[in-house]
């Protein structure tokens, strides 16, 4: 039996990401493994890919993981998970263990859309029961803010500097879900820990799903963002009702836009709130904005297209 | 009694892993040891073992999995060569640092560039400081006995760490040779059964593995995988005692051949040493004392005992399929160091031969013992590191 | 706390004793520190399932207070806190004031 998605039952489980663990004070990330973590009904077996989270949580000789845990490097958690999944499977097979048990890993955008992508798409495409979480923090956050191919257009990092030639990171993000789903696998959504019903819900998706699942979360990083720290909630918000961060899910293939803003908000609300976007509003910046609001209206339109196409099939 | 057959190296490889039957097994092709994976997924396909085969888009990818599935709790092996190796390598450091006993088949080659498929020892070589232990094999059938026994060293209690068995590409993986195998029981006896220390499975207790260490504790984890490398060298001893009783093949450390009263001596690695044999006893016929060293553990590296082996001897030369540019050849250095331990020592000179698979011919060790005799009789080096076998 | 020795530490580097970081303290690195005014609380749970730091403790599904030995003080709790009639159930306060 699951238990329902309330609040309230949810805080009777065990909490399986303890405190003490090292995540900057208002980090995204550990709210996302919080909600993911509480919301699965079966025991999870994870990988983490580096990152501020493995290594924020993970200082030896402490741990903040009360689930089995393994990190091993950067590029290669999925293929670590898929490793653990089949000694699973043989061990089950063979008679030799008899447990239900799901795999997830866990990598920052760089250990997703960059390094770890081989390796993500292998173990996807081979169809190991495993659920892959990316943390999208949009930069190497934990080498201290390097662009990274899920850094929004425009955005000042480290090595993407806003100077007086170029401002910001030139290119726009990858689609790393749309990347994940058309690997043809039964489960691929984008979520927001703002949206904890939500995000919770396409976690048991996930987990329940039989083969692979992907989630996609957005996860503000007030160090490589340059926010405040009490506001990450808001921040996934802000990201959601402008359709910087689109809801969605492919389930079997088929696209859900899961949420559809009443009345969009101009992608200026969520830029200006951030300090790595604060040169765009300098004179002279307005037709990069203008690119940035085409390129989020352009994708808003494609998804609400596909999904009614997928609709009428 | 096992049965006498006409195999190649990777078909006795494969059959090695039929027998020992891992939990999970990594695949990725790469020349010359594809075929060993290739046999293997035929044993897979036809319910022959219990094993998932994980068939990966890289090696990198390859030992992650291993590691991964080894860390779950259970036996786990693969086989590489060259650019896989040297694919796999930050990940061979995560095996030996995590004391993951993960057993790997290497069909040595030489590494890119120039790109080059045929043997050399440039891979495992270069692997050599990566904690994993290293075993040569001049043979198929060494291949073969040395894989069963590198089971048992890598998850002896005392050790816990990745193994990798080494034989040469093309001149031992694809050659057809007359060796015995083993029974499958009698294999399988052997080996016994594995008990994970910490699996990850065990999720009644769970466990993190990989955890950030930092110089308070660094070294420490150091420390205990440098004496759990040490402590290699008896296990290996031990079973190769257990081995010589179920096979009357007996191993040691490193084989002696004519060694004990030798003046002049060679020492050299895999399927070159088997010409270089034929070669000592042309010396011998002639009266030269030749003798030869062939190193099977290299690590860990028995210093002591290569070291008294060849205390004896007046000139000896270390022939190298490899080699650490603008330093010596990799084995060189070693037997250096193990010379260092006595106060009689010969004078040591080093040969680069056969890279890339260049052949080694009887002519060549001739040459080389040739200069050793004059080495002994007179004191005199014309030069210590010399390539030999290439075109001028 | 004595350091453990080569020989005592688990092999490889594994932690045997999960969320054992349970007892490290992160609560010192709090510059404003969270505070409950009970009569605004509805009992919603929000600062709970958005803290970063599993620090907001809840006993029989409600709301008690607060883990200082983790609260970083981010003041995430007291942003999303929808509080009673506009009037917030969490306030952040400077540190030893
Ligand atoms: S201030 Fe931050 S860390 Fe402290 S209880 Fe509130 S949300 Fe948690
Ligand atoms: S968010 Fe505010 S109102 Fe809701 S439970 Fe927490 S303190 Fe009470």
């Amino acid at each position: 039996m699951s238990t329902s998605l309330k609040l309230k039952e949810l805080s009777r489980k065990e909490e399986l990401l303890t405190g003490g663990h090292r995540m900057c004070a208002g980090c995204g990330a550990p709210i996302i493994v919080r909600q993911i973590l509480l919301a699965s009904d079966r025991p999870l077996i994870a990988s983490n890919a580096t990152g501020c989270l493995e290594v924020s949580t993970t200082i030896f000789p402490y741990t903040s993981w009360k689930i089995p845990w393994i990190h091993s490097a950067f590029e290669n958690a999925a293929a670590t998970i898929s490793g653990v999944e089949s000694m699973y499977r043989s061990l089950k097979k063979q008679g030799k263990l008899d447990k239900d048990l799901k795999f997830i890993a866990f990598g920052g955008d760089g250990g997703t859309y960059d390094i770890g992508l081989q390796s993500l798409s292998g173990a996807m495409e081979r169809g190991h029961d495993i659920v892959y979480v990316c943390y999208d923090n949009g930069a190497y956050m934990n080498t201290g803010i390097q662009r990274s191919s899920a850094t929004p257009k425009g955005a000042d990092t480290t090595t993407s500097p806003a100077g007086t030639v170029k401002q910001g990171k030139q290119q726009p993000r990858k689609n790393m879900t749309k990347i994940m789903a058309a690997h043809n696998i039964p489960y691929a959504a984008q979520a927001s820990p703002s949206n904890w019903r939500d995000l919770m819900t396409k976690a048991r998706k996930a987990i329940e799903v039989d083969g692979p699942a992907f989630l996609n979360v957005i996860s503000p990083c007030n160090r490589g963002w340059r926010t405040p720290t009490n506001v990450t909630i808001e921040l996934c918000k802000t990201a959601i009702e402008t359709c910087f961060w689109p809801l969605y899910e492919y389930e079997d293939g088929k696209l859900t836009v899961n949420y559809k803003p009443k009345e969009i908000k101009p992608v200026t609300e969520f830029l200006k709130t951030q300090g790595r976007f604060k040169h765009l509003f300098n004179p002279g910046n307005e037709g990069l904005l203008k690119q940035i609001q085409d390129d989020i209206d352009r994708d808003w339109e494609l998804l609400l297209k596909q999904e009614a196409c997928d609709k009428s099939n | 009694m096992g049965k006498l057959l006409a195999v190649t190296g990777n078909q006795a490889m494969a059959e090695a892993m039929r027998q020992i039957n891992p939990d999970v097994c990594a695949a990725y092709p790469i020349t010359p040891s594809t075929e060993v994976m290739q046999r293997f997924s035929s044993f897979v396909a036809d319910g022959a073992v219990d094993t998932e085969l994980v068939t990966v888009e890289s090696e990198h990818s390859a030992m992650s999995a291993c590691i991964g599935a080894a860390a779950a709790g259970g036996r786990v092996m693969t086989a590489t060569s060259s650019q896989g190796l040297a694919l796999m390598w930050e990940m061979l450091h995560i095996a030996s640092g995590n004391r993951i006993p993960i057993v790997l088949t290497l069909v040595n080659r030489a590494l890119s560039a120039p790109l080059n498929i045929h043997g050399d020892h440039s891979d495992s070589m270069g692997a050599r400081d990566c904690g994993w232990i290293q075993i040569y094999s001049e043979n198929g059938q060494e291949a073969y006995d040395n894989l069963i026994q590198a089971v048992r060293i890598a998850e002896h209690e005392d050790v816990r760490l990745p193994a990798m068995v080494c034989m040469d590409g093309f001149i031992i993986s694809h050659s057809i040779e007359s060796m015995e195998y083993l029974d499958d029981q009698v294999v399988r006896d052997f080996i016994g059964s594995f008990t994970p220390t910490y699996p990850l499975l065990d999720n009644d207790n769970p466990v993190t593995y990989g955890p950030l260490v930092l110089p308070d504790y660094f070294i420490e984890f150091k420390k205990a995988q440098h004496e759990a490398t040490m402590a290699a060298r008896d296990v290996t001893l031990e079973v190769a005692k257990d081995f010589a009783k179920i096979s009357g093949r007996s191993y040691g450390l490193f084989e002696d051949y004519k060694l004990d009263d030798a003046d002049i001596a060679l020492v050299i690695l895999n399927s070159a040493a088997g010409t270089a044999k034929d070669v000592v006893d042309e010396f011998r016929n002639k009266g030269i004392k030749a003798g030869i060293l062939k190193p099977r553990l290299f690590r860990p590296f028995p210093y002591e005992e290569v070291g008294d082996a060849l205390k004896n001897t007046k000139a000896v030369a270390v022939l190298d399929r490899s080699d650490s540019y603008g330093g010596f050849g990799p084995g060189y250095m070693e037997i250096a160091s193990a010379l260092m331990i006595n106060s009689s020592r010969p004078i040591l000179i080093n040969k680069i031969y056969g890279l890339g698979g260049r052949d080694f011919f009887p002519e060549h060790a001739g040459a080389v013992l040739n200069e050793l005799k004059e080495i002994a009789a007179t004191g005199n080096v014309k030069t210590f590191k010399e390539y030999i076998g290439y075109r001028d | 706390m004595k350091l453990k020795n080569w020989k005592e530490l688990a092999i490889g580097s594994v932690v045997p004793e999960a969320g054992n970081a349970d007892s490290y303290n992160t609560g010192s690195w709090r510059t404003f520190r969270p505070a409950i005014i009970e009569e605004n609380c509805i009992q919603c749970l929000f600062c709970w399932i958005y803290c970063p730091d599993s620090s907001i403790i809840v006993e029989e599904e409600k709301m008690v207070g607060f883990d200082y030995e983790h609260c970083k003080g981010c003041g995430i709790c007291a942003d999303v806190c929808p509080g009673k009639k506009g009037k917030k159930a969490i306030e952040m306060a400077e540190e030893g004031k």
